[in-house]
């Protein structure tokens, strides 16, 4: 990467989220009344039709970018020009390249099939329209995200991600809980969505703003100030262009496109990067600032500690939403950012070092909570976030493919078990708590088979993907030794993450089996009492929710459940439609087939195709050298962390006949019941965060109801008393005057009509008079 | 012997002539009355214009001057009949005291 990306123009890549864009307003705009004219089959069929499209337009761009050799595939196109100010111009534009075309498949394919998931899943609800409307408008928002060829378009697909979660969170927003989970989920964003933009502009500011030239960023000197003429309202792009000055074919100088930016701080020539390396703010390094700054935008949109809150909560949301949005890809959104910055974050070893430790520790984190959960859908919850911790330390460490090959992964595998899930819980009529389910295994047998396959698949066993990408994540963790804390080189954090990691994986493997055998595995407890259940004689003491955090068990579809033709709670179990189940096997034979673009070297001789793939993209990091040896070693313990959590959760909950779950959580009752309460973050949370807000809040209330009041109301009713003197003023004073004006004339009037008598002999008198008058007058005068 | 008549004498017939018509102007109620003091204004000042025109002498000025006056008092005295009769027609008096109506 020490020479420009080469670009290929490339037409009609808009095509890609305008698509979906078309299919959100046709549905918003015509939706319920096409639902009422033709039925909801129009709705879907538009929704599905406006992605399918997208996903095919993807492929067609993907083999015209197949067909190029690696250094030229980078498609761009730039539509028009958003905004120009002195040398920085800011172009809506679209860029392909390997890594922005993974994310639009996985988006573009995954969502597809979620899209037709949800016609079965979304059947009886009323607002059928709205569900899919949203679901195309998140689809727009996140194509623009990865495709966004600059800061500025994919901060408008970050925030477009934002919107479309929260509404799809509150669907059923009659429920206040879900409401809540929704607006929790947007604040908890927007914290996150701060630092991304503190970063971005932070970034800015240090490659020397949109005028004030840097002294450092420059190989030859830039032009004087006073020439920019930055007022002149004619500037306009090719301007901007002309104003920055090029140095080995490089545009140097501001910008928020991320190609210029790659290429300013990868070719040597523009001394853009020991620029960058050597500032500082507030005696820290600006580039290590900026990078984490960004991290902090990850960390809320891909829920990472402490940012993670949000996720569980969002479970509120109806599945199909979980499975595309809180599983497969907005959540990812953090690590495609990550590695779309990976040659800004390569450059930072502190970073780096935060960035996979805040994955790792997210990642066993989540990984405890999610051993006691019973609600299926939080356990995949909690879950998702464990994995994206694995891939924030994978992208973390510098292994950007293993990253964003763990990013395709899990959208395969996890989609599967969320849409497995969904298709249990509308099996269970509604049902989402597993002490209630069991025995599911021959009552829905397909979507048991590919729960299971998704389980193996994420619990890391070579026969499906995950054991690929989550291996290559832990192996470079441990052969790293390049990472830093805060500007501190610490060789061991490689191995510390790596172990952490590993533990992580039993866990995993532990949580998932536990999950498969309480819902498939032993006898159906639905319509039963639930607290039959080995595991829980303390359910109802266990579950304190803080005032604050939305509490949302057992509640996805309570607004459409139990009526229709779904019989009572106590009817048996069925699988689902075919629209449901079909889905469900492409997704799972894809948890499997995807393996294949992550074969190890160590097996193939050759790199993982995906490493090719996007290895033009993004920064290469150096690892330490391990042997054949150590590698084959490392392989054999992550299958046998993935074996030994699957034979924990045999022993355990096969068939829900041990008694040992319930001794032993009687023993520990103490630890389990605070694992099982999430640790009390929400709680911690609520007291330390939103418990200070809303009493500030009811301060400011307070003033604003008896300062900011009291005085508006003195203003107020010194304006009255104003007017009420203004109003005596103009009674007594002015309307006095007006009227001894009128009576004036009035009476001047009244007596001299005594004048006009109509008689002719007096007009005579009067002339004569005058006359008389006149001649006197010419006597005395004289 | 006879005195010889001066432009002053018959300045003071004109003058008689004119007082006399303006005091019947000013005192009559009859309305033809009225238009009969008109009359001897009008001749009041035709005596002067003839007076000064034989006294002062040059050209006939004066007594062009005074048959345009009597032709002007033979109209005069159509319209002014006429506004009498048309008075007359309304409120059946010809009592310049009655005829109040151009007080409004």
């Amino acid at each position: 990467m020490e020479h420009p990306v080469a670009v290929t123009q490339a037409s009609l890549l808009w095509l890609i989220p305008a698509l979906p864009l078309a299919g959100f307003a046709v549905n918003a705009l015509l939706g319920v009344r096409l639902q009422k004219a033709f039925g909801k089959w129009i709705v879907h069929t538009v929704a599905i039709a406006s992605v399918a499209a997208s996903f095919a337009v993807a492929l067609v761009f993907l083999s015209e970018m197949l067909g190029l050799d690696a250094g030229h595939r980078h498609l761009q196109e730039t539509l028009w020009n958003l905004f120009t100010a002195g040398r920085l111009s800011v172009d809506l534009a679209f860029a392909l390249d390997p890594l922005s075309m993974t994310l639009v498949l996985v988006i573009t394919g995954i969502g597809s099939l979620i899209h037709l998931f949800s016609v079965g899943y979304m059947a009886e609800d009323p607002a059928y329209w709205r569900f899919f409307c949203y679901l195309n408008l998140f689809v727009f928002a996140m194509l623009l995200l990865v495709m966004g060829d600059n800061f500025a378009v994919m901060f408008f697909g970050w925030e477009g991600v934002g919107l479309a979660s929260y509404l799809l969170i509150a669907f059923w927003y009659s429920d206040p809980e879900k409401a809540k989970a929704g607006m929790k989920a947007f604040v908890v964003n927007r914290i996150g969505d701060f630092g991304f933009l503190l970063g971005m502009l932070l970034l800015f500011w240090a490659l020397g703003g949109a005028w004030a030239p840097r002294p450092g960023i420059r190989a030859v000197e830039y032009q004087p100030a006073s020439e920019l003429r930055p007022l002149d309202p004619a500037i306009g792009a090719a301007d901007a262009d002309a104003l920055a000055p090029r140095v080995a074919g490089v545009k140097v100088g501001p910008t928020l496109s991320f190609r210029e930016l790659r290429d300013e701080l990868t070719v040597e020539e523009t001394g853009v990067k020991e620029r960058l390396l050597h500032t500082t703010l507030f005696g820290m390094p600006v580039l290590a600032l900026s990078a984490i700054l960004l991290f902090v935008g990850a960390m809320g949109k891909s829920a990472q500690l402490p940012l993670y809150v949000w996720l569980p909560d969002a479970m509120a949301g109806p599945t199909p939403v979980s499975a595309l949005i809180h599983a497969a890809t907005m959540v990812t959104a953090g690590v495609y950012m990550v590695a779309r910055l990976s040659f800004l974050f390569a450059l930072s070893p502190s970073a780096m070092g935060w960035v996979a430790l805040v994955g790792a520790l997210s990642a066993a984190f989540a990984a405890s909570i999610g051993f006691f959960q019973y609600d299926i859908k939080k356990v995949l919850a909690y879950s998702t976030i464990s994995q994206l911790g694995f891939m924030f330390v994978g992208v973390g460490v510098g292994s950007y493919w293993a990253g964003t090959y763990h990013l395709v992964t899990h959208a395969f595998f996890k989609a599967t078990l969320f849409l497995a899930a969904g298709s249990v819980i509308l099996g269970c009529h509604h049902e989402q708590d597993m002490r209630r389910m069991g025995g599911l295994a021959k009552h829905m047998p397909l979507t048991r088979y590919t729960y299971l396959v998704a389980c193996i698949a994420i619990a890391g066993f070579p026969v499906a993907n995950g054991f690929y990408s989550k291996d290559e994540i832990l192996f470079r963790a441990f052969t790293s030794d390049h990472l830093a804390l805060f500007g501190v080189p610490t060789p061991w954090l490689g191995p510390a993450i790596y172990a952490l990691g590993i533990v992580t994986a039993v866990g995993t493997s532990f949580y998932m089996f536990r999950s498969y055998f309480m819902t498939f595995t032993g006898s159906y407890r639905g319509g039963a009492h639930p607290h039959e259940h080995n595991e829980d004689p303390h359910a109802a003491t266990a579950a304190p929710h803080g005032p604050l955090s939305a509490s949302v068990h057992a509640s996805d579809g309570a607004a459409h459940a139990a009526e229709g033709e779904h019989g009572g709670p106590g009817a048996s179990p069925h699988e689902s439609p075919w629209t449901v189940t079909s889905v469900l096997v492409v997704l799972a034979a894809g948890s499997v087939l995807t393996l294949l673009l992550g074969l190890p070297a160590l097996w193939t001789g050759s790199a993982p195709a995906f490493e090719r793939w996007l290895e033009p993209v993004v920064a290469q990091v150096t690892f330490r050298q391990a042997g054949e040896g150590t590698e084959w070693l490392f392989q054999l313990l992550g299958v046998a962390a993935a074996a030994g959590g699957l034979a924990a959760a045999w022993a355990l909950y096969r068939g829900g006949q041990s008694e040992v779950p319930a001794r032993l959580k009687a023993r520990f009752a103490a630890a389990w019941t605070v694992v099982y309460n999430k640790y009390y973050v929400d709680e911690l949370y609520a007291l330390a965060v939103v418990r200070p807000v809303v009493r500030l809040s009811a301060l400011l209330f307070w003033v604003d109801a008896h300062l900011i009041d009291g005085l508006v109301n003195l203003v107020g009713a010194l304006g009255r008393w104003a007017s009420l003197l203004s109003d005596l003023i103009d009674r007594f004073f002015v309307d006095w005057a007006v009227n001894a004006v009128a009576w004036l004339f009035r009476a001047a009037g009244r007596s001299l009509r005594r004048v006009q008598t109509g008689h002719i002999q007096t007009y005579l008198y009067g002339a004569l008079g005058g006359a008389l008058v006149v001649v006197l007058l010419n006597f005395l005068i004289r | 012997m006879p005195m010889a008549v001066t432009l002053a004498h018959y300045l003071v017939v004109g003058a008689l002539l004119f007082a006399l018509g303006l005091v019947t102007v000013a005192t009559r109620r009859n309305a033809v009355g009225v238009l009969m003091g008109v009359e001897l204004i009008l001749n009041g000042a035709n005596v002067n214009f003839v007076a000064f025109q034989r006294y002062a002498g040059g050209g006939v000025g004066g007594y062009v001057f005074a048959l345009f006056v009597i032709v002007l008092a033979a109209a005069e005295a159509a319209v002014g009949l006429a506004i009498v009769l048309a008075l007359f027609q309304t409120s059946k008096s010809i009592d310049v005291r009655q005829a109040d109506l151009l007080r409004e």
